[in-house]
């Protein structure tokens, strides 16, 4: 199997900073330019036949690359598995939702509301819960998730299974406006969050809390005896993941303009944990390209409409089978110590020079 | 909140929960079994309880034509009829299991590869077999005729035992007392024990891992194939996904138990069965799914390895 992820990692190292500050500014803009993309004939086969090319890559596209980011630090970072991640997602949406049409507040005041929300509902899920391990957790997250989802189902304060409608659009910023109709300026928002996410979980990724989360990944117990907190640590890989997904979820809920229940099934728990494993755990390009994948295929394939559902879990078998570590695995760094990198950093750089002076040679 | 309701109507709210208490019983050996070996929650158990419904719809809509309008049999053609219906749905649920196994876990396993990718494999299968289903009956709700015709055995004070929970609290006592003798006495039962304690050693002593694990999931399948016939009998109808929230269900019994462990599942599903029908009596219908998820939350931070818990490895994804 060709390994994307070293070659890609080979190359960012052999860059100085300004080549690389460049090509994040190239990428970056060819991002937001993305809801054009299906603007020429040539491009035509990226609009997807029913819902239009601009709204998916607001939601679902950008969406679940948004909230699988926030599970990767959750799953892949610290290793713990949740299964009802969409519940923090549905608590920022109804913040969004109960807040803007009851309160004169605007999205932009909302959004850290929202996340408080989520991360509060985090810690306090997590206080209790983060103590099991492993396969307890996960049911117990599961059972969160469809506890929210059936309150809010039973509860008539907030609409019942009719949702609240007419969730205010933010207002605009840079003399940009936010409807419906223009998706567009709704996935800049998104990116500048998920760029926004994915600083910070590579800031704290080589930080302590990032090295407490390895640690506790690779082994809990060995985790303890070095002194690593890891219940607080636990909390807060559970807190910021919720965090993000609560903030996905308000600017869900403004986005569309209504939220309703039977959004936030377990379903979308699966799909994220999915777009996480499928693209590679751990690995912020991986869970990237996964999420982009799952959320984008389903919507191209829509033609086939009855049946996608059953090709979408065909394409989760047979990857799976495949790649079982997921598209771009995260580096198993764990093998090598540093002095092994060192070595074969200069082995490789030895082998470099041969070839030079070989060439040299030769010419 | 209406209380009570709980003393008034006490008797038959023991009874419905017994009754579906002993369809989670057997739903959630499934689990138990496979996490027992595996340390996987089996996500595709659920559609082989599914697959379970419909093959005992099937064959008595098909093959001894029955259809709504039909009056119930009785004598020994009942029982011919319900026999069949019975095998028909472990065989389906067993060969099922063992497929699920072959596609979605094995290759994945001779990988070596971390849990989770299991775990996405078995949700794709898990996906791939509830929408086959979900396309093929476009959709609809399915009845099973009525086969075995309703009739209280005995009433004490206008409280009946019905002849169908009956037969569930009978039936799902005896498979849960063959599978636990199976998995204590037989030589096979002891290869699974072996393989569930370490699969590096059972490997060294000399047992053929893949055959036990398929028989695992075999077993696993036939006892869930049981309770899907169990649970035809008593609901009368199946659809699609009608496996999502009783497998979720199960496997909260299995969990709440202590996983791994079958008499877990055995007390587990009973405790489950009965604080279901009790809650919902008291709280209303609408929270009869949330009771599942509460009482597990209770118990796991009373007694964070289930009630008859058995320590679980440290999970590592």
């Amino acid at each position: 199997m060709i390994n994307l992820r070293d070659k890609g990692a080979e190359l960012w190292e052999g860059w100085n900073r300004p080549k690389r500050v460049a090509f994040a500014f190239i990428v970056v803009f060819g991002v937001l330019l993305l809801p054009y993309a299906g603007n020429f004939s040539f491009t035509n086969i990226l609009n997807t036949p029913i819902s239009s090319y601009q709204a998916i890559l607001v939601y679902p596209v950008g969406m679940y690359i948004l909230m699988a980011l926030g599970l990767n630090i959750v799953v892949g970072k610290s290793g713990l598995l949740d299964l009802g991640y969409v519940a923090f997602f549905a608590i920022g949406a109804y913040t969004a939702a109960i807040f803007g049409t009851k309160t004169h507040l605007n999205i932009w005041e909302i959004l850290p509301i929202g996340m408080g929300f989520a991360m509060l509902a985090g810690v306090l899920l997590g206080l209790p819960t983060l103590r099991l391990r492993g396969d307890y957790l996960a049911i117990v997250t599961m059972g969160f998730g469809e506890i929210v989802r059936i309150a809010i189902l039973n509860t008539n304060s907030v609409g019942g299974p009719n949702g609240i409608p007419g969730v205010p659009n933010p207002p605009p910023i840079f003399g940009q406006s936010f409807d419906l109709a223009d998706p567009a300026h709704f996935f800049w928002i998104v990116v500048a969050m998920i760029l926004l996410v994915i600083w910070m979980v590579r800031r704290l990724s080589v930080r302590r809390p990032g090295r407490a989360w390895e640690a506790i990944r690779q082994d809990e117990d060995v985790a303890i005896l070095m002194g690593v907190p890891t219940l607080r640590y636990k909390i807060w890989s559970f807190s910021i993941g919720a965090a993000i997904g609560g903030a996905a979820g308000v600017i869900f809920a403004s986005q569309q303009m209504l939220v309703a229940p039977q959004t936030f099934t377990f379903n979308v728990s699966v799909l994220i944990l999915s777009c996480v494993v499928f693209g590679g755990m751990g690995n912020i390009w991986g869970v990237i390209l996964g999420a982009t994948i799952l959320s984008y295929f389903p919507e191209r394939i829509r033609f086939i409409s009855s049946a996608r559902q059953l090709v979408f879990g065909l394409a989760l078998i047979i990857t799976m089978n495949l790649r079982p570590d997921g598209l771009l695995p995260r580096k198993k760094r764990e093998h090598l110590s540093q002095e092994e990198r060192d070595e074969a950093k200069s082995a490789k750089a030895a082998l470099k020079l041969a070839k030079k002076t070989n060439r040299e040679a030769v010419n | 909140m209406n209380f009570s309701v709980v003393g008034s109507q006490f008797f038959p709210l023991l009874i419905n929960g017994l009754a579906l208490g002993f369809i989670y019983v057997l739903i959630s050996v499934g689990y138990t079994m496979v996490y027992g070996v595996l340390r996987l929650i089996n996500f595709a158990n659920s559609e082989v309880f599914m697959l379970g419904t419909f093959a005992t719809v099937i064959i008595s809509r098909t093959v001894f034509k029955f259809d709504i309008n039909s009056k119930p049999s009785h004598g020994m053609k009942l029982i011919l009829v319900l026999l069949c219906c019975l095998l028909a749905s472990m065989a389906t649920s067993g060969i099922v299991a063992v497929l699920v196994e072959l596609i979605a876990y094995r290759r994945l396993r001779a990988k070596g590869t971390n849990r989770l990718g299991s775990l996405i494999s078995a949700i794709g299968t898990s996906i791939v077999l509830s929408e086959g289903v979900r396309l093929l009956s476009h959709s609809l709700p399915v009845s099973n005729p009525r086969v075995l015709s309703k009739f209280y055995l005995f009433t004490i004070h206008g409280v009946g035992l019905r002849i169908d929970q009956f037969l569930v609290i009978v039936a799902g006592a005896l498979f849960f007392f063959a599978v636990d003798r199976f998995v204590k006495v037989t030589r096979i039962g002891k290869a699974i024990r072996a393989v569930s304690m370490s699969e590096e050693n059972s490997r060294l002593m000399g047992i053929n891992l893949n055959r036990v694990i398929s028989i695992t999931f075999l077993v696993g399948g036939l006892v869930t194939g049981a309770a899907a016939f169990l649970y035809e009998t008593v609901y009368e109808t199946t659809v699609f996904n009608v496996g999502f929230n009783l497998g979720i269900a199960a496997f909260t019994a299995a969990v709440l138990g202590g996983i791994g462990n079958l008499r877990g599942a055995f007390y587990g599903g009973l405790t489950l069965g009965l604080a279901e029908e009790f809650f919902s009596a008291v709280l209303g219908t609408q929270w009869k799914e949330i009771t599942v998820f509460v009482v597990l939350v209770l118990v796991l931070l009373v007694r964070p390895n289930g009630l008859f818990g058995e320590a679980i490895q440290q999970s590592r994804v």
